[in-house]
């Protein structure tokens, strides 16, 4: 691990204040930075350490939505009971990821924006446009069985790792930010996460030195929840196909539908073609198979992960199977 | 800087970039936390931090100068075991043991959150868990033993989880063949 400097701030307004510099990182479970650093994928020059500002509370908010600060460990946003009761599929994409130790440390705000697993980003010997720009990619070609078949491009195949992310895609969840010059932002996290076209380094629209402070959640919709993640392992492994879904079925049809995907993409994947091919629609295996062409159209694989467009399919027609009872 | 560790204090003069594993390990001679992959992945360092188990070595030292740290040298004594560490020399819940320290302060950590009515990946009810092998087993998937002495620890784990209250009730003969193994 590269040395860097250190300094624990005590307010939002002086830790933007201290991240002078894009090699600055902030710095609250670190259960993410720390291993980068430890391989030198991450080598910040300062580290501002905001784990012990006061954002970590869940907030019942006067219009029925939840506002998490920005440093509720993974652990407590799961067994919240206002989460429980009103978003189910956070608290299970939740308790999909990691194990007990690292839900423990890891933040609402760092799960957001925890880095890629993908091996050519991980070690340093190979050629990883994201790691190090203009490099190339030793994905493309390489070993890729894990990596996405959605929304990549010729300078990167990497998958975002969230599964929290995933269900908060589906919850149309809103971030809070503070910036260095001091304004404040709101951004949905349907605009959070960029595509990586020729910047694959750029992953999400915040600006350097922009603090995530607090994720608001609006109030619970109507529909069952659910958190279905295929994986290699039975506990503790990264999703290869995941499914947020949240579907209300009234009156024979489907009222609402919302469903995100982990995976599969460069940033937790939601389609508007998928809902829209259920809504209004008799829960059917007909309806189900036109949800599922719609999610893989623009599919891609790359040799090794050619699998998980089919895995996709069949994951998303078994969640809405096991949703409706169609 | 200054650290509280198993309710004593200490002064150390360390690195910034030093974990809380390293700390233990290299400069205060707390060597019963184990240094395994060094990646998060393993589980052999697991400490319990403010009460909430944690791996220690992804854990930065001069970020938890304020905080209550206990490692397995605090959870029990060798004339004293804490009843997890009486359970685990009872169903012989390891073979090598290098894991067993993690193993075991995830496990305390673990206990509590059940008490604390915590859910997992495999409860039914997110809102009533229980303590079942299937929790244990889900609940103690960031913790491996290359031996796979799994079947005997979840017996440990599950034998004191379900004593109600959680205490230190082993018998003499149990304690005593404890200590003369932990001898």
């Amino acid at each position: 691990m590269k040395s860097f400097a250190y300094e624990r701030a005590e307010t939002p307004e002086a830790a933007v204040r201290d991240i002078d510099g894009a090699t600055a990182r902030f710095i609250a479970g670190g259960t993410n930075l720390l291993d980068l650093m430890k391989l030198q994928v991450e080598t910040p020059t300062k580290l501002v350490d905001i784990s012990r500002l006061d954002l970590a509370s869940i907030d019942r908010r006067d219009d029925g939505g939840l506002t998490i600060g920005a440093l509720v460990p993974n652990s407590d946003l799961a067994a919240d009971p206002q989460v429980i009761a009103g978003y189910e599929v956070l608290s299970r994409a939740l308790l999909a990821g990691a194990s007990g130790q690292l839900r423990n440390k890891a933040s609402t705000g760092g799960n957001l924006l925890q880095r890629t697993r993908c091996y050519y980003f991980y070690d340093t010997a190979s050629r990883c446009n994201k790691r190090s720009p203009g490099s190339g990619c030793d994905a493309i070609g390489g070993v890729n069985r894990i990596l996405a078949v959605l929304g990549t491009s010729p300078h990167c195949i990497a998958t975002h790792p969230s599964d929290m992310a995933v269900a908060m895609r589906a919850l149309d969840a809103t971030i809070l930010t503070l910036k260095p010059d001091g304004d404040r932002r709101r951004i949905s996290i349907h605009a959070l996460y960029r595509l990586p076209g020729d910047t694959p380094h750029i992953e999400t629209v915040l600006e350097p030195g922009e603090l995530i402070t607090h994720v608001e959640l609006p109030k619970p919709v109507a529909g069952r929840q659910v958190y279905r993640k295929v994986r290699d392992r039975a506990s503790y492994a990264f999703a290869l196909v995941s499914v947020a879904a949240i579907v209300a079925v009234e009156e024979g049809r489907i009222a609402s539908a919302s469903l995100a995907f982990g995976g599969l993409g460069p940033m937790p994947w939601r389609n508007a073609a998928v809902e829209a091919a259920l809504v209004g629609q008799a829960p059917s295996a007909d309806a189900f198979a036109a949800a599922a062409d719609a999610l893989v159209a623009d599919a891609r694989g790359y040799g090794a992960n050619d699998f998980k467009i089919p895995l996709a399919r069949r994951t998303l027609i078994a969640t809405l199977r096991d949703l409706t009872g169609a | 800087m200054h650290f509280t560790i198993n309710g004593r204090g200490f002064d150390a003069d360390v690195d910034i970039r030093t974990s809380i594993l390293d700390l233990c390990r290299e400069h205060l001679g707390l060597t019963g936390a184990k240094k395994g992959c060094d990646h998060g992945q393993c589980g052999a360092c697991t400490m319990l931090i403010n009460g909430r188990r944690v791996n220690s070595c992804l854990t930065l030292a001069v970020m938890h100068q304020d905080d209550e740290i206990v490692t397995i040298e605090g959870l029990g004594q060798v004339d004293d075991l804490h009843p997890l560490q009486q359970a685990f020399v009872r169903h012989d819940g390891y073979q090598c043991g290098y894991c067993t320290p993690g193993q075991i302060c995830s496990a305390a950590g673990m206990l509590d959150e059940i008490t604390r009515g915590w859910p997992s990946h495999v409860s039914d009810d997110l809102a009533k868990p229980s303590l079942d092998d299937d929790e244990i087993a889900e609940r103690m998937s960031g913790n491996l033993c290359r031996c796979a002495a799994y079947p005997n620890i979840v017996d440990a784990i599950r034998e004191v989880g379900s004593a109600a209250p959680a205490g230190r009730t082993a018998d003499a003969k149990d304690a005593a063949m404890a200590e003369e193994i932990v001898a």
